[in-house]
């Protein structure tokens, strides 16, 4: 009973602080939602980053031509096969005759293949694939299936758009850790400077005979306070900022290239990674701040 | 009680405080420490309140082996003693009542405990009627009263007060003094750390007198006659 008295001590202790020590508080939140604001930014801009490349990949396709001497019924049965195959995602058979059409409507001049049979070409599949970086691995499989004889894949552009995806991945990884490591020293000084002011007392409730963690509790309610309070504050500006950047983009003419993905659709990822690393740097900087103080 | 046997005690930087310390204060004892600056005091003081362990010999305090004790014992320990110092460490913000409550919170008192407690000893220290108060506005000698009043509240059994009219005129010296007295007659042990030989003088108590880390004179009254102190 007295533990759940004291929790609600904590909690009310914590939560008073932060108002006796207003400018330091404010200091503290304002650091906070300027750090999650910076991580935040570079993460969605890199979350676009990699849908855009995305967008491209699903883009990226490559043709199985089927045997000349196949029939179309033949050819059409093969469907199934290659959609067995893994990392295949789409599958679209294309006849001999639907192949010709797409050729011509390709040229200029199209009255030069009116005169060609449609047997000209052979009957083929065009096909998506769900991870460009196993590419080769599922054109060599698609080859392997009896009644394909050729393939034509696009390796190069496939091997860039993974290099760029894996740097885009790698940048933004460190750039976030590094901006989470120095948000964590800013929140961790910022409220060492408060605790600092409150050496005094520690001291003296430390002299009365309070335990460590009688001392500590207070600091880590201050501290989940000020980092849920910061990142709520950052969730909203960010939210704010990323609406209008948005809006400007889409009535922008020299940007019509980029899409950037709706807000609400990463609302609850945004906030949990936003309430959830200002709970770690506010409750980490507190308990980092206040381990010297408690040593009386 | 409080027993130093053979108490050593030299820090980092190769200062000997105390060097063969042997006393013992029993329950109920109202006791002076004297000495000149330099001579060791404060760190008698920071041994007793386990702030600092002794290099050798061996200490108790109410019933605390200091040599063997846990880190995690020493809050304990130190509920069974209430400290004043001299420059009093009054938490400004808060008021004096809210500067006894903090105290007893620290212990884990209940809500009903602190009122009936924080009532008393505003009554002993006679400042039953400035308890919505902040230290700065009362006079040195209130707020060492407060100080005194926060030393008790958790009901200690040995008041240890660190040069507590080091910052006070005679007038309210004496009073601070005979505060302590009155503590004592009511069983509390009495430890006060000072330098000012008329006050203990006035009183006929145990006087220990200390200089470079050593005992010198441990008797009653005139045992203080040392020019130097």
């Amino acid at each position: 009973m007295r533990r759940f008295n004291n929790l609600g001590y904590f909690f009310l202790e914590g939560f008073r602080s932060i108002f006796t020590h207003g400018l330091m508080s404010f200091a503290a939140v304002c650091m906070i939602v300027c750090c999650l604001l910076i991580m935040g930014s570079f993460s969605l801009v890199a979350v676009n980053l990699d849908e855009m490349l995305g967008d491209f990949e699903k883009q990226n396709e490559f043709l199985a031509y089927i045997d000349e001497s196949w029939s179309d019924e033949q050819a059409r049965a093969l469907q199934s096969q290659i959609e067995a195959i893994p990392n295949v995602s789409t599958v679209q058979f294309m006849s001999r005759a639907e192949a010709m059409e797409e050729f011509a409507a390709k040229q200029e001049e199209t009255e030069l293949f009116d005169s060609l049979p449609d047997t000209v070409l052979r009957d083929r599949y065009r096909i998506h694939v769900e991870n460009l970086d196993q590419l080769k691995q599922t054109v060599a499989q698609v080859e392997a299936v009896d009644g394909v004889v050729k393939t034509s894949a696009a390796f190069e552009v496939a091997e860039g758009f993974t290099v760029v995806r894996n740097i885009a991945s790698a940048v933004a990884l460190i750039l976030v850790g590094i901006l989470l490591l120095v948000s964590l020293f800013i929140i961790t000084n910022t409220i060492k400077l408060a605790t600092f002011n409150r050496r005094e007392e520690i001291a003296i409730m430390k002299m009365c005979g309070a335990t460590n963690g009688f001392v500590r509790w207070p600091f880590v309610f201050e501290g989940m306070i000020l980092g849920l309070t910061g990142s709520l504050a950052a969730y909203f500006i960010q939210w704010g900022v990323y609406v209008l950047i948005g809006r400007a983009i889409n009535t922008s003419d020299t940007m019509q290239l980029i899409t950037m993905l709706p807000f609400e659709q990463m609302a609850t990822q945004v906030l949990g990674v936003f309430l959830g690393t200002g709970f770690v740097i506010g409750v980490g900087g507190s308990l980092m701040a206040i381990r010297k103080f408690l040593q009386v | 009680m409080i027993r130093f046997i053979d108490i050593y005690k030299s820090y980092d930087n190769g200062t000997k405080a105390l060097k063969g310390i042997s006393m013992r204060i029993d329950d109920g004892e109202f006791v002076f420490l004297v000495g000149p600056s330099g001579s060791g005091k404060s760190t008698i003081i920071k041994l007793i309140t386990a702030e600092a362990a002794p290099t050798e010999g061996r200490l108790m305090v109410n019933g605390y082996n200091l040599n063997t004790i846990r880190p995690r014992q020493v809050p304990y320990m130190r509920r069974t003693m209430g400290v004043i110092f001299q420059d009093f460490r009054l938490i400004e913000k808060k008021s004096i009542y809210e500067n006894l409550v903090f105290a007893m919170r620290a212990v884990g008192a209940s809500p009903k405990e602190i009122r009936t407690r924080i009532a008393y000893v505003l009554e002993l220290v006679g400042l039953s009627t400035k308890a919505e108060r902040r230290p700065d506005e009362l006079s040195g000698g209130e707020q060492q009263r407060v100080a005194i009043a926060r030393a008790l509240v958790n009901n200690p059994s040995v008041i240890i007060a660190d040069e507590p009219t080091g910052n006070l005129d005679p007038q309210r010296s004496m009073e601070i003094m005979m505060l302590l007295e009155k503590i004592n007659e009511l069983g509390t042990t009495v430890l006060v750390v000072t330098h000012e030989k008329e006050l203990v003088d006035r009183f006929a108590k145990r006087v220990v007198a200390i200089e470079n880390g050593r005992i010198i004179s441990d008797g009653v009254g005139g045992y203080y006659d040392n020019e130097t102190f």
